[in-house]
């Protein structure tokens, strides 16, 4: 399933990277610490956090994951927005908690 | 020139987790008998017991950085170091803006008290300090930085409250003064497995929450005499002043 389908399936907003949501998602990872995304996350990996420092976007890159979903309606740094549209990591949005999407998408994603 | 030895990380009885023996008084005489001479005092999230520590330091002869160990909306444990107790008063007043109250549990979390130099209990505090605030580390650094203050992110090794572990690696862009490491690692291991940090000044100390820990780690800075700017001078290896360890 690719990004643009989850966006739809699970009514995400798009806050940049709208360019970029055609890559297959391989599985989500749900973390706050950066340090722990860049040991676990997966390639391909939807990355669920609270977490909107710009760092998260170089996080991402670096683990080369899908994109990342900001819980409870969390606005990103304006440096995170910008840095979104450089590295092609889409930043989306939901209204969600971390529990409440992680568990919507579960139903999704094949394990 | 002469070198000093300082312990910039210190908590007092203020902190939840500070042992209740760690009252101004006795962090004095517990610096003065290990040979502190540079003492800064930084509770979790607030200055006021900074105003005591400088009284008892000019008496002692001890010079006290009145500052405060920062919790930011990430999570990021960072000192912060004001030139004077005015100055530490105004920054109060953000850290009182942006902490959320959360009453503390004194059972779980440990007693928040403010003493006097008679070790009385004067006041105790009942929002949790150890809580993040609301705002992320770079307004809080801007806020450091308006009011002239020393800004150091504390134990970047370690895995928890470190802005390595919370932010994965440190923003390039950050404008600090220096960086800690914990007492339980040392400069020079640290400096062996991270090249990349070779042109940072890094400082340790004790982070001491019992008297005994007090000067377990400290940094020496070459300076003229303790102030303010001097230690601000030698963080930034500025005009022959200088931080080293050992």
């Amino acid at each position: 399933m690719t990004v643009k389908e989850i966006v739809k399936k699970l009514d995400l907003k798009v806050l940049a990277g709208n360019d970029f949501l055609e890559r297959e998602v391989t599985g989500a990872y749900c973390s706050d610490l950066l340090s722990d995304v860049m040991g676990n996350a997966l390639e391909g990996n939807l990355w669920i956090t609270l977490q909107v420092h710009k760092n998260i976007i170089a996080v991402a890159t670096l683990k080369e994951l899908a994109g990342i979903i900001l819980v409870k309606g969390l606005k990103p740094e304006a440096e995170t927005l910008e840095l979104s549209e450089i590295e092609r990591i889409p930043v989306l949005s939901t209204s969600d908690s971390a529990f409440s999407v992680a568990g919507k998408l579960y139903q999704f994603i094949e394990k | 020139m002469k070198k000093f030895r300082a312990d910039l990380h210190v908590h007092s009885v203020l902190s939840p987790c500070g042992d209740l023996d760690m009252s101004p008084t006795r962090i004095i005489r517990e610096a003065r008998e290990k040979n502190i001479d540079i003492l800064g005092i930084s509770d979790h999230n607030s200055t006021l017991h900074c105003r005591l520590m400088l009284e008892l330091g000019k008496e002692a002869g001890i010079f006290v950085l009145p500052g405060v160990e920062i919790n930011t909306k990430e999570e990021i444990h960072c000192l912060a170091f004001f030139e004077n107790a005015d100055i530490t008063d105004e920054f109060q007043k953000f850290l009182d803006m942006q902490l959320l109250f959360i009453p503390n549990r004194k059972e779980v979390f440990g007693e928040q008290l403010v003493v006097n130099r008679t070790e009385s209990i004067i006041r105790e505090i009942d929002g949790l300090l150890t809580v993040g605030l609301n705002t992320g580390i770079y307004i809080v650094l801007k806020e450091v930085k308006r009011l002239g203050g020393i800004f150091i992110p504390a134990h970047i090794d370690r895995p928890h409250n470190s802005i390595i572990s919370q932010l994965g690696f440190i923003p390039p862009d950050l404008q600090f003064d220096a960086l800690e490491i914990s007492a339980r690692n040392s400069v020079m291991n640290f400096r062996k497995s991270h090249p990349e940090f070779e042109n940072l000044t890094l400082i340790t100390n004790s982070d001491a929450h019992h008297p005994d820990f007090i000067g377990r780690a400290t940094t020496n800075f070459r300076i003229e005499s303790p102030s303010f700017k001097e230690i601000l001078m030698a963080l930034h290896n500025q005009l022959h002043r200088k931080t080293f360890i050992g």
